[in-house]
């Protein structure tokens, strides 16, 4: 799998109020959070990114709420992926849950400037930036359990599985 | 080799018989929570699943408290969905109205949770349980789906970082200030991923509000959960709350942690952590002169009786200074009742506060104190993160009740030993 876009460069610490402000919680509709998405950081972030754009972040990208709202915009407003060098762990667990692609790699951001074009190959474990010459970078192989979990679709696609399969069992 | 007390929990609501960071485990689910702003999404998700019925209607706990009273229409429609939801299940526990208090005071005051309990929240202050000796953690919706459906969840092991308390309070310090000094000493992904353990000779004399407080903003330093093993003071609060079983359990004397930090809190004076990231503390008196607009007292980090009561003690007999709004939020119906018996409220009123019903409310800039662009707040929050309670351009400084009432009648950012 290739996930192939231009880059919008943020920092350290980027929180879910920042990713979607709390004022628009009070919906759940993806495409209204997508409009909002990343308005603290950057008032018009949902209306000059592109479709199949990737976020790439300093540390402790998604810390604050646990709200899923924050992937949820992510995902709806077009983005492809996000590459971060650390997660906080609430976001990083709605992403693999909801099925959000995030990747970590401590190398890439001091490497990549913002507009860049950036091509993550998840089978070969690497990402290219393809705006400049240079080694691909490499980022944190993804634990097994979170493969299956993305193989799946997502974890309540996986919850749904284990249902029909332990009531096929149960049958037998 | 021994087990830390979360792993021991950790390990009691799964098959193995031990577990280790980093491992990958489901484990059984004793409350799972959500709220009327993240409820509406796992419900959601729990019908697109095939959801009929909730795996436990007693052990799924919904609370509508953080834009209610509801304070718009689409916020009327959320709460509605969870309300209907909670009916159709039978839930035994939802709360809303004159029922509903800040999910995190309310929890533990009902004894919904109880040590040595696993709890998931949809909600990243659900780490506050761990003052009782739980794990508890903060999930997203779609965890808190499937735990609805199957009274599971997967969860990797956490390393733990042990906290080791030692020395004397000085006057005023509460909590708070340990929590807001921890989160600047280690940063705000100190503990990314990993249980803080709270121990040390200082933490048996601190009261349970002090112990929820503290573990509340584990979050705040990246933390999946924060802990205190429990001792009489827990046996003491949960004894007259609990209608169910509960175990105290204890780390092993070798037990691993990833990291170990000796603090003596003798020299720990009052702390305000300075906009916009809960580690940039500081001591009241480096805090220069910082005027305010607004302050609030309340939330899930500080809404308890004890912190109502400091206020008062710092309030009597005094005003707000011109030009501050204080608004002061207890935390539940019972904290509200209880601090109106007291007389506290005679305080807070002749002190020209405004006194809110239970709310989550301006902590997330939801409602009830939103701040305009160039405003300051000194609030007992737990989060002051660009634009939190409002305007990108607005700030707020997160301190103590006692610092938060000091500066209210101060009029800028100053501690109780400050007023005469």
């Amino acid at each position: 799998m290739k996930y192939r876009g231009n880059v919008w460069k943020f920092g350290d610490n980027i929180d879910t109020d920042a990713i979607i402000p709390a004022r628009y919680l009070n919906t759940s509709d993806p495409k209204a959070l997508a409009a909002q998405c990343m308005k603290d950081a950057d008032p018009d972030f949902a209306k000059k990114m592109k479709a199949g754009d990737i976020i790439v972040a300093g540390v402790n990208f998604g810390c604050g709420s646990s709200r899923e709202h924050a992937p949820i915009a992510i995902k709806a407003v077009g983005l492809s992926c996000v590459v971060a060098r650390t997660f906080a762990r609430i976001f990083f667990r709605n992403a693999f849950n909801m099925g959000l692609p995030i990747f970590e790699s401590d190398e890439l951001w001091a490497k990549v400037k913002n507009g860049d074009e950036i091509e993550i190959d998840t089978d070969k474990g690497e990402i290219r930036i393809l705006s400049r010459k240079g080694k691909p970078v490499t980022f944190k192989p993804v634990a097994p359990f979170l493969q299956q979990l993305v193989a799946s679709g997502g974890l309540m696609a996986d919850v749904k599985a284990r249902k029909a399969k332990a009531k096929k069992s149960s049958r037998a | 080799m021994g087990m830390t007390i979360t792993e021991k929990i950790l390990c009691n609501h799964t098959k193995h018989r031990e577990v280790r960071p980093g491992m990958i485990i489901n484990a059984r689910v004793d409350i799972a929570l959500g709220n009327d702003i993240t409820a509406p999404i796992a419900i959601s998700e729990f019908r697109k699943a095939g959801g009929k019925k909730v795996f436990n209607r007693s052990k799924v706990v919904l609370v509508a408290d953080h834009f209610t009273p509801n304070k718009d229409i689409s916020s009327a429609m959320q709460t509605k969905t969870v309300r209907d939801f909670a009916r159709e299940q039978r839930l035994e526990h939802y709360y809303e109205g004159g029922d509903a208090g800040v999910e995190h005071a309310l929890l533990p005051e009902k004894g919904i949770v109880l040590p040595g309990d696993l709890v998931i929240g949809a909600d990243s202050h659900t780490c506050t349980y761990g003052a009782l000796g739980a794990f508890s953690t903060g999930v997203g919706s779609t965890d808190l789906a499937a735990a609805m459906m199957t009274g599971e969840v997967w969860l990797r092991v956490p390393e733990s970082m042990k906290i080791v308390y030692h020395g004397k309070l000085q006057k005023w310090i509460s909590g708070k200030d340990l929590i807001l000094d921890l989160i600047g000493r280690i940063g705000v992904y100190g503990a990314l991923y990993k249980s803080l353990e709270f121990t040390g000779s200082t933490v048996a004399k601190l009261t349970m509000a002090d112990r929820l407080t503290m573990a509340n903003m584990a979050i705040e330093a990246g933390g999946k959960s924060g802990i205190f093993p429990p001792d009489e003071v827990t046996r003491v609060y949960v004894e007259e709350r609990a209608k169910r079983k509960f175990v105290f359990y204890e780390s092993d004397p070798d037990a691993r942690y990833a990291e170990v930090i000796d603090i003596d809190v003798s020299k720990i004076e009052p702390q305000v952590s300075f906009p916009s990231l809960p580690s940039n503390a500081r001591g009241v008196s480096k805090a220069g002169k910082v005027k305010i607009d607004q302050v609030v007292i309340g939330s899930c980090t500080n809404g308890r009786i004890e912190d109502l009561r400091v206020a008062a003690k710092i309030l009597k007999g005094k005003k707000a200074a011109p030009y501050v709004r204080l608004i002061i939020i207890p935390a539940t119906p019972l904290i509200y009742k209880t601090a109106m018996d007291e007389g506290l409220f005679d305080i807070f009123l002749k002190a020209n506060a405004l006194i809110s019903p239970p709310t989550c409310g301006p902590c997330l800039g939801g409602h009830m104190g939103i701040l305009a662009e160039g405003e300051r707040a000194v609030a007992t929050t737990n989060r002051n993160f660009v634009g939190r309670m409002g305007h990108t351009g607005s700030e707020v400084y997160l301190a103590s009740p006692a610092v938060a009432a000091a500066s209210a009648v101060l009029g800028r950012i100053g501690g109780p030993a400050e007023l005469k």
